[in-house]
């Protein structure tokens, strides 16, 4: 599994509020596609309009505080992340991202080095994450097999169906 | 070696002694979502999973909340999903009115020490305080736990924080998770959970505890717990309920780590914008013009904190620069309010009083910040654009600071209304 794209360099504390904001939410919560346009609406103006298929976010510390809403990383994934490298990430938007397959990779080195629009490049199998425009290359943690398995299918619920049981848990039937 | 509370759930739901990061699959006793992620998590089980199936409807919760009645015909439309399928499955659901989830479901029982609680909402923590195991999830992993009743978990790595001395005149729970804020800050407990000690929680009610464990999602914890004392027995036992498991750790557990917080020289703390972590004492902000004053949430929309208002609010006025919206957690608060005189006493002194739903705390309806305004409020989230406008502004402080500073329109040290 290779990723590349361009990058977003974000900051330190991005919350699952910054991704989508409550009452935005609140006041399209019957469609996910009519939030799509508010996405990062109140700290990156014009972010719907300007995010490619394909790019990838690089934030500092705690991306995804707060709220548990999954909706936050299901937006990012509709609207064209392909991953988020982070210096850590709130626990339940981890979990969210990999259970709707959306990579989530904790690195140390990269968002140091990393500018704005800069070409990233991911390599989950092997544990490998290079910024190609500075040359720089930080191996990573490899993902435990099972939860490459569950980005492999795009999902905990695809994992599900295919394999007949939950992650590291007997077959439910 | 002993074990610490999360420990002792974990492994007697698992039949063996767990360890720190390992990796568990285990049943859960209850499950809930409410109308912020029940829908998602039914849209995964219809258009997703393509399974529909509630695994215990015992044990599967709705609670319509966070816009509460509807303020739109978009949220209407979610409303009437959850109420739907609660119909077809048999599932409970709380409609419009009752209250938030974290403070109904202990009140209607649901909630015994020792249970693993799946929520979808980051604030189920606040059911730590009950000596249950409490994780906030997102819809996927309800909507698999409503289907199959079980859930993969991490075993987490587990920090007792100890915290002593007697609370100074002014100062509540509020201010000590702030405090703890300032210097956990807000990824200092990722992943890892959090256990309570010390002298100072046997002065703390139920309803203190729950604003306590209620924002250690703020620091980042998976779930917080505070053992089964007389306190908690007697909340129990005041609702009819005998014979709850006296969870305690065993007093050679081995945490991660310990830390402890001496509250005897307290101020009352504040959470300026747009930071939770962001956390001075109130001398230093003092003086700071505010346009509106929130009073309600999970975090502080409780018996005790309506009571703490009304005695501050007591023959003052509202400033009538400064619209004041209390809004009870739930029906049974609301119910004991206005038999106590307390909600009588808000509406004399100029208080606006909503129907329970979280509302104006995720800017869902009932009292959204125009551009520029600035509030303090009892809820639990200050960030950009969380109330309203994104150029508004949200100060997070407790119930006595917010009622103080209704009454002079700005931002006020709540000691000086209080003898």
């Amino acid at each position: 599994m290779i990723i590349r794209g361009r990058c977003w360099r974000l900051g330190n504390n991005i919350s699952t509020d910054h991704i989508i904001s409550g009452k935005y939410k609140f006041s399209t919560i019957s469609s996910l596609d009519q939030m799509l346009p508010h996405v990062f609406e109140e700290i990156i103006p014009n972010f719907y309009k300007q995010v490619r298929y394909g790019d990838i976010i690089v934030a500092g510390r705690n991306f995804g505080m707060g709220s548990s809403r999954e909706h936050a990383p299901r937006l990012l994934k509709m609207i064209g992340i392909s991953a988020i490298l982070a210096k850590s990430f709130a626990r339940i938007f981890f979990r969210n991202a990999i259970n709707i397959g959306l990579p989530v990779i904790t690195v140390n080195k990269i968002p140091d080095i990393t500018e704005q629009w800069d070409i990233i490049e991911i390599n989950l199998l092997k544990g490998i994450v290079i910024n190609l425009n500075k040359s720089v290359e930080e191996r990573i943690q490899p993902y435990p097999k099972i939860i490459l398995k569950i980005l492999a299918e795009g999902g905990i619920i695809n994992y599900i169906k295919r394999y007949g049981n939950l992650p590291w848990g007997e077959n439910i039937g | 070696m002993g074990l610490t509370l999360t420990e002792k759930i974990l492994s007697h739901a698992v039949g063996r002694t767990v360890n720190p990061g390992e990796i568990i699959v285990t049943e859960v006793d209850l499950v809930y979502a409410h109308d912020g992620t029940a829908p998602l998590a039914i849209q995964v089980l219809s258009n997703e999973l393509r399974f529909i199936k509630v695994f215990d409807p015992g044990k599967v919760v709705f609670v319509i909340d966070h816009a509460a009645p509807s303020p739109s015909i978009n949220v209407s439309k979610v409303h009437k999903l959850m109420r739907d399928f609660s119909y077809s499955f048999r599932v409970k659901l709380y409609d419009v009115g009752n209250g938030i989830c974290h403070q109904l479901i202990p009140e209607e029982g649901l909630v015994k020490p020792g249970m693993i609680i799946v929520g979808a909402d980051s604030h189920t923590v606040t059911l730590g305080a009950f000596a249950a195991f409490a994780i906030g999830v997102g819809s996927t992993d309800a909507a698999i736990a409503i289907a199959y009743g079980k859930i993969w978990l991490k075993i987490p790595e587990i920090v007792k924080i100890a915290i002593e001395g007697n609370l100074p005149r002014g100062v509540y729970s509020k201010d000590i998770i702030l405090y703890m804020l300032k210097t956990i800050k807000s990824d200092g407990m990722t992943y890892k959970s959090v256990e309570f000690h010390g002298k100072t929680l046997q002065k703390l009610s139920m309803d203190a505890r729950m604003t306590l464990t209620n924002m250690c999602t703020e620091i980042g914890a998976k779930a917080a717990l505070i053992p089964v004392d007389a306190v908690t027995k007697q909340w129990f036992e005041e609702r009819g309920i005998y014979n709850i498991k006296e969870l305690r750790p065993d007093t050679n557990a081995e945490y991660s780590d310990e830390l402890l917080f001496d509250i005897s020289n307290l101020e009352p703390q504040i959470a300026l914008p747009p930071n939770v972590d962001n956390v001075k004492s109130i001398s230093e902000v003092e003086g700071l013009e505010i346009d509106q004053v929130f009073i309600g949430s999970c975090t502080n929309g409780r018996y005790e904190d309506l009571l703490v208002v009304a005695k501050i609010l007591n023959k003052h006025k509202v400033n009538p620069r400064v619209r004041c919206i209390i809004i009870p957690a739930s029906r049974n608060i609301y119910l004991k309010a206005l038999r106590h005189d307390i909600i009588e006493k808000l509406l004399q002194a100029g208080c606006v009083i909503g129907p329970p739903t979280c509302g104006p705390c995720i800017g869902a309806h009932m009292g959204l910040l125009a551009e520029d305004e600035i509030a303090i409020s009892t809820s639990n989230r200050n960030f950009i654009g969380r109330m309203g406008h994104k150029r508004s502004k949200v100060y997070l402080a407790s119930p006595a600071t917010a009622a103080a500073s209704a009454i002079e329109g700005k931002i006020t040290d709540p000691r000086k209304y209080i003898s």
